[in-house]
């Protein structure tokens, strides 16, 4: 089975977020950059799949060099050749673009199942993985949890939550699944698995390797376009609920709730 | 040219869901906003009887797609009618709700036709003829205001709980049309095979109007119980933090947080939380908060609108009990 796993590297989620001098961006220095945690999941499902089917685990990234790191990590913890899709132009592309691009490197490579991360916990859009899937012509489930592979390895039960209720999609191959908490708990690279990634293939592609014109991406592409950033509106701390016992602070808090804030 | 402002209506098992009527009020100030019409799209079968409904909260017109293989939603049946009535009519603008299906149908539909959509997002204005959506990123560290290039329809989804809804007016009518599409089963590539339903019947976290969440204070899972109650007694649905669900005390599904849910209730009480950054991101836009914890120093009562400084196992049953004499 061949499978294809997306990863996006973002500011690890630890990050104070400070918004750039222009307003439109963050300030990037001193940020720790990491794979995309809803991403790891995508890894090790891959991973544990290859084990029962066998076949090969291809990790995809696209973004600047520095996401190289984040691909070896990939390739740590077991995956078997990375593709990195790095381009000047692609500098501020928006998920439309991304996607078109993931698309062009992916639709050679033979695939039988793409993860993709669910979202990514930076710009929290969550379309990219369904953006690919139409791009591919192949269908997508999202927010998987559980992933029932049939024995012939031809076709998937996804379990996905669906508020209030969990629906189980069957799904042909070759088909992309975003991933989600509750799926799996990701391996750590051992420590042969680290050296072992160091020689591991991995690839650069540019938008010219692709086939692709840079016109329709970057900054000047982007048509969901971003006007500024903001800081989340202040959130003062509020009173502390005085009071001698417990009995009489949760009182207290029981009226307060009640006559100032209204929501008892 | 693209005229009207369009919102896609969301059922199960026939029943119009709340996020539904939320954008439809919000499609309505939209369209107001701008002079046009506000048509609601309702896919279905056997469901058009539910569109009176919707011209109470402000629809104008109701486009009705019935088909059985509508019934229950699937993304390729809903995205290829959905695309294909914008492509023959061109709204100017297609909103949805920032639900589970919302959300998927959204991104497919945004894909089909070559343009982008604004997930999630908390606010939407209209200047100079365009809409201006205003969206939380990095899971509230940061809101972000975006509006379109080249892309229409201008698309986006509201998350739930946060825009206002009408007061529905009995007197308000809408015309009601059957939608012409063409549905191929050869497109129909995934079926839904079984529904599990939740057996606890709460509402999920994400459409909550009252949380009551519990963190590494809660010492194990059994402790759980005394939120239950407090969330009986108020009508809440119970949330963990991260580390709460790490340990296994709770399901993943109840993680609120940068890597979990991001949540809005109108009430959010957090009992033995410490406050980490990645949750305060996801519950940051909680209307009211309140922070019972042991530790005054702890981060989540420079959030907290009212905070107790209390042990939980004596605070929290006090609480329900003090509610349940109010109510």
């Amino acid at each position: 089975m061949n499978i294809i796993v997306c990863l996006k590297q973002v500011p690890d989620t630890e990050t104070q977020i400070k918004i750039a001098a222009d307003g439109k961006g963050i300030v990037t220095d001193d940020i720790k950059w990491v794979m995309n945690p809803y991403d790891e999941f995508g890894v090790e499902e891959a991973l544990k799949l290859k084990e029962k089917f066998g076949g090969e685990v291809t990790v995809v990234g696209l973004g600047p060099k520095r996401v190289t790191e984040s691909i070896r990590t990939a390739l740590a913890m077991g995956a078997d050749k990375g593709v990195l899709v790095v381009d000047d132009a692609l500098q501020g592309s928006d998920s439309l673009g991304v996607a078109k691009a993931l698309a062009a490197a992916i639709k050679d490579m033979p695939h039988d199942l793409i993860f993709a991360g669910q979202r990514a916990v930076d710009e929290d859009l969550g379309v990219v993985g369904a953006f690919l899937a139409e791009f591919l012509g192949i269908p997508h489930v999202a927010l998987a949890v559980k992933v029932e592979v049939a024995e012939d390895g031809k076709s998937a039960k996804v379990h996905r939550p669906v508020e209030g209720q969990t629906l189980v999609v069957e799904t042909p191959f070759p088909a992309l699944i975003t991933t989600q908490k509750g799926l799996n708990e990701p391996r750590y690279a051992s420590l042969p698995g680290i050296m072992k990634a160091k020689k591991k293939p991995l690839a650069e592609k540019s938008l010219a390797d692709l086939g692709l014109d840079p016109a329709g991406f970057g900054e000047s592409a982007r048509k969901l376009k971003i006007v500024k950033l903001t800081p989340p509106p202040e959130r003062k701390a509020g009173k502390i609920v005085e009071g001698e016992t417990p009995a009489e602070k949760a009182a207290a808090l029981a009226k307060l709730l009640r006559d100032e804030a209204k929501v008892i | 040219m693209a005229q009207g402002v369009w919102t896609v209506a969301e059922q199960r098992e026939g029943e119009i869901r709340k996020i539904t009527y939320e954008v439809v009020s919000e499609g309505r100030r939209l369209a107001d906003a701008l002079g046009q019409s506000l048509t609601v799209v309702l896919l279905g079968n056997g469901i058009k009887d539910k569109a009176a409904a919707l011209a109470q909260y402000g629809a104008d017109k109701v486009l009705v797609a019935e088909d059985q293989r509508l019934e229950t939603y699937t993304t390729d049946a809903y995205t290829a009618v959905v695309a294909q009535l914008v492509k023959a009519e061109e709204p100017a603008m297609l909103l949805m709700g920032a639900s589970v299906q919302g959300k998927d149908l959204s991104s497919r539909v945004a894909a089909r036709l070559d343009v982008a959509v604004a997930q999630d997002c908390t606010a939407f204005a209209v200047e100079d003829g365009n809409l201006v959506a205003t969206r939380p990123i990095y899971a509230g560290k940061a809101y972000a205001q975006v509006t379109f290039e080249q892309s229409w329809p201008q698309m986006a989804t509201a998350r739930p709980n946060v825009m206002s809804v009408n007061e529905p007016d009995a007197s308000r009518t809408a015309e009601v049309v059957d939608a012409q599409f063409q549905l191929d089963d050869g497109e129909l590539k995934t079926k839904v095979v079984e529904a599990i339903k939740d057996a606890s019947g709460k509402i999920d976290l994400t459409e909550a109007d009252k949380i009551v969440s519990g963190g590494r204070g809660m010492k194990g899972p059994e402790n759980y119980a005394i939120l239950e109650e407090l969330a009986q007694v108020i009508g809440a649905s119970v949330g963990a933090s991260r580390s709460a669900v790490d340990a296994g005390w709770r399901s993943h599904t109840d993680q609120v947080g940068q890597t979990g849910k991001v949540v809005s209730p109108n009430l959010y009480i957090a009992c033995g939380i410490s406050g980490a950054i990645q949750h305060l991101a996801g519950m940051g836009t909680s209307k009211v908060i309140v922070a019972i914890n042991k530790d005054p120093d702890a981060p989540i009562f420079q959030k907290a609108d009212y905070g107790v400084v209390g042990d939980l196992f004596d605070v929290v049953p006090a609480l329900t009990e003090e509610i349940k004499k109010m109510i």
